[in-house]
């Protein structure tokens, strides 16, 4: 057996069904020795958008999602993918080739030092020189990448490694990692704090984040908030973690979150933080809801606890055993009277907009097509106005929102659409993007087709970088620079060169039959819909 | 700004170093000194790094350094249960006038003449910060040549929290 075949053989081991790449002569071993091995091959348009399909698989699964990749610029065009997944702690495998190891740091074809290079975007890296090595590095790598704080993990095969042949193949059946174990139960005196403060407290709140969603705690999340009737807000990678019209669901925060979810955090008296980062976007200014604030941070990772704001109760744990603990507890609080304000608080502030009728409104667009989709539908929406709007619109009951909130990288939806319908492929998925970021993954059209993808692409056009726009608008008092999006292909002309279906939504007139025969079947759909420019979020 | 030393126990395998500085760089983390080296147990070393910084940074270093895979253990060397070393060795300009005096200096500080040239000496000495910083204060009076610091090192007192490396 040879090490690429060692390598195939743990992704059997590992139960991949598919992995997303580009081949090239140094990763060749890989991809002859996969022919024959039953897990399916994505040949993706470039390589950034394999590391968005395999995020869009993995968020899906619960299990790494797997990408290879050729070296020198294969490898570096991999990396904002990377970076990508790192951000939103998403757990990944990414396999690069690399020249003879004889040749490294000798700067021959396609080189690149790609193990330093995506150094600080990685949870771990290897470059392998030893083939006896690849069944330990492979076992490691998966563990690495999905437990305590997940994130993507690289592992660099030179060509001749990869053609090595390796004697005694046998799988480990579990990682030997002296220095790496992440802590998962949470510490019972902390739990214990937690009661004793929901108890004195009047007025609870809990915000949830991604890590919910990647601890798979929605279930706990949800029969602890029933059972004590807590209010729930989340940051944009928690979105979807609460359907979104449950009683006690109150909506994104963030400087582009919901007014009332605001006047929530900054009202509480308890803020229960569950895999959250209390980042820059989520919360504006970390030290004014400290000053009276009890402050639960419970996170997978120590680190990220008092890294941007000082908690009351640290908790460094797995927030699925941690949410199931605190259930088992009886906690004596009432906070009815808390819930009814933040209703009413709701009712006082409505989101007034003014659409301009010869358009498209894509607020009330995005809570049509929400309310027509499927029970269980996968929406994910890309970066800029496109972004906020999906936030803040989308209606989720039992499906899921996927999006890129760490790191914000545009062209995210189209291929993480494409990894997410594979992984499901009985669900509906949508992505909504920007005729920007439409652009950035345009290309992803021809993999949607060969491997028979269909994913419905919603592409809101308004010929500008529209968040960029509103930025330059209110910073820059309306001067423009480099925002304008003209000589963007004609996209009917775009879907019928991919052979795709394509529909144009002018304005509101008739919407409900359009998103009906957008809908109907299990097809892929570029739908455009012409929304003002002028337009904010 | 304050100043701490960590000490860490860590994989000794290749490229650790470089993970440990490169976090310290990406991240924005003032690095005083760093000294490393193997331990009794050669799948091991351990890493002496001073680090500067408010509290809130200190402790940010402390947490993201336990998260890299190979950091088995991160402790804070606290100054008043600790023991802590540096190496310096000098390299001092010296004529016939003034290699005696020299030499005496050197004798109250404990430090060894490691190296007489006819227009240089070599002194090495041993001991924490604030004794080599006092030391090179008394050298003023000669030229330095060169000049070479370990960084420091140290080990807190007693076996209260040894890290047993048994597995």
């Amino acid at each position: 057996m040879t090490g690429a075949e060692a390598i195939v053989k743990c992704l059997k081991e590992e139960k991949v069904e598919y992995v997303f790449g580009y081949p090239g002569v140094a990763i060749c071993p890989f991809y002859d020795a996969i022919l024959d091995s039953g897990i399916k091959t994505i040949l993706i348009r470039t390589e950034q958008n394999a590391a968005h399909s395999a995020s869009g698989m993995a968020r899906l699964t619960g299990r790494p999602g797997v990408c290879a990749v050729t070296s020198g610029p294969g490898a570096t065009n991999l990396i904002t993918g990377i970076a990508t997944a790192f951000a939103d702690s998403i757990p990944l495998v990414c396999i690069t080739g690399q020249v003879n190891s004889e040749l490294i740091g000798s700067d021959v074809f396609q080189e690149a030092d790609i193990t330093g290079a995506v150094e600080s975007f990685v949870k771990y890296s290897y470059l392998v020189k030893n083939v006896a090595d690849i069944p330990r590095v492979m076992k490691e790598a998966f563990y690495i990448a999905n437990t305590g704080r997940k994130g993507p993990v690289l592992i660099d095969v030179p060509i001749d490694v990869q053609q090595q042949k390796i004697r005694d193949f046998d799988y480990p059946e579990e990682v030997k990692l002296r220095t790496y174990k992440p802590t998962v139960k949470g510490n019972v005196l902390q739990i214990k704090k937690i009661v004793h403060e929901l108890e004195r407290a009047k007025r609870p709140l809990i915000c949830a984040g991604g890590g919910v969603r990647l601890s798979n705690a929605k279930e706990e999340l949800r029969r602890l908030v029933e059972e004590y009737q807590i209010p729930v807000v989340s940051t944009m990678m928690g979105i979807g973690v609460m359907a979104t019209e449950h009683p006690l669901y109150f909506g994104m925060v963030g400087n582009n979150g919901f007014p009332w979810a605001n006047r929530a955090m900054k009202e509480a008296d308890l803020i229960m933080m569950v895999g959250a980062r209390v980042a820059d976007r989520a919360v504006n200014q970390p030290e004014r809801i400290m000053k009276d604030t009890v402050l639960i941070h419970i996170d997978v990772d120590p680190a990220e606890i008092g890294k941007n704001a000082g908690a009351t109760i640290p908790i460094v744990g797995d927030a699925k055993n941690i949410l199931a603990e605190l259930a088992e507890y009886e906690i004596d609080g009432d906070y009815g009277k808390w819930v009814e304000s933040l209703r009413t608080y709701r009712g006082e502030m409505p989101v007034v907009r003014h659409p301009d009728p010869a358009f498209v409104d894509p607020a009330e667009f995005i809570r049509k097509l929400s309310l027509k989709l499927q029970d269980n539908a996968i929406y994910v929406a890309d970066v800029g106005q496109n972004q906020i709007w999906s936030c803040k619109y989308h209606v989720v009951r039992n499906g899921r929102f996927l999006t890129t909130g760490g790191m914000g990288t545009m062209g995210y939806s189209i291929p993480a659409a494409v990894g997410a319908k594979l992984a499901r492929p009985e669900r509906q998925v949508v992505a909504v993007c920007g005729d920007g970021s439409f652009q950035m993954s345009m290309m992803e059209l021809a993999t949607m087709q060969q491997y028979r993808v269909p994913v419905k692409i919603i592409v809101l056009k308004n010929n500008y970088l529209g968040m960029v726009r509103q930025y330059q608008h209110f910073a820059y008092q309306d001067r423009y620079s480099v925002v304008d999006l003209s000589g963007s292909p004609d996209l009917s002309c775009i879907a019928a060169a991919y052979g795709m279906k394509f529909m144009r939504i002018e304005n509101m007139e008739g919407l409900e039959d359009k998103l009906d025969t957008l809908l109907k079947e299990d097809e892929a759909y570029l739908c455009e819909c012409i929304i003002d420019p002028m337009d904010l979020v | 700004m304050n100043k701490k030393t960590f000490q860490l126990l860590a994989d000794n395998s290749s490229g650790v170093l470089s993970r440990i500085s490169g976090l310290f760089s990406r991240r924005g983390y003032n690095i005083e000194s760093i000294s490393a080296g193997v331990t009794a147990d050669p799948r091991y070393s351990r890493i002496t790094i001073v680090a500067s910084g408010d509290d809130e940074i200190l402790d940010q270093i402390e947490k993201q350094v336990e998260k890299l895979v190979e950091v088995r253990n991160i402790k804070v060397l606290d100054p008043k249960d600790s023991v802590y070393r540096e190496l310096c060795l000098i390299k001092v300009e010296v004529s016939e006038k003034n290699r005696e005096s020299l030499i005496s200096i050197a004798g109250i500080f404990r430090a060894n003449i490691v190296d007489v040239g006819p227009e240089s000496l070599i002194i090495e000495l041993t001991g924490n910060q604030s004794k080599i910083e006092a030391f090179l204060g008394l050298l003023s009076g000669y030229t330095i040549l060169e000049l070479a610091r370990t960084g420091l090192t140290g080990l807190s007192r007693g076996n209260a929290d040894v890290v047993w490396l048994d597995d």
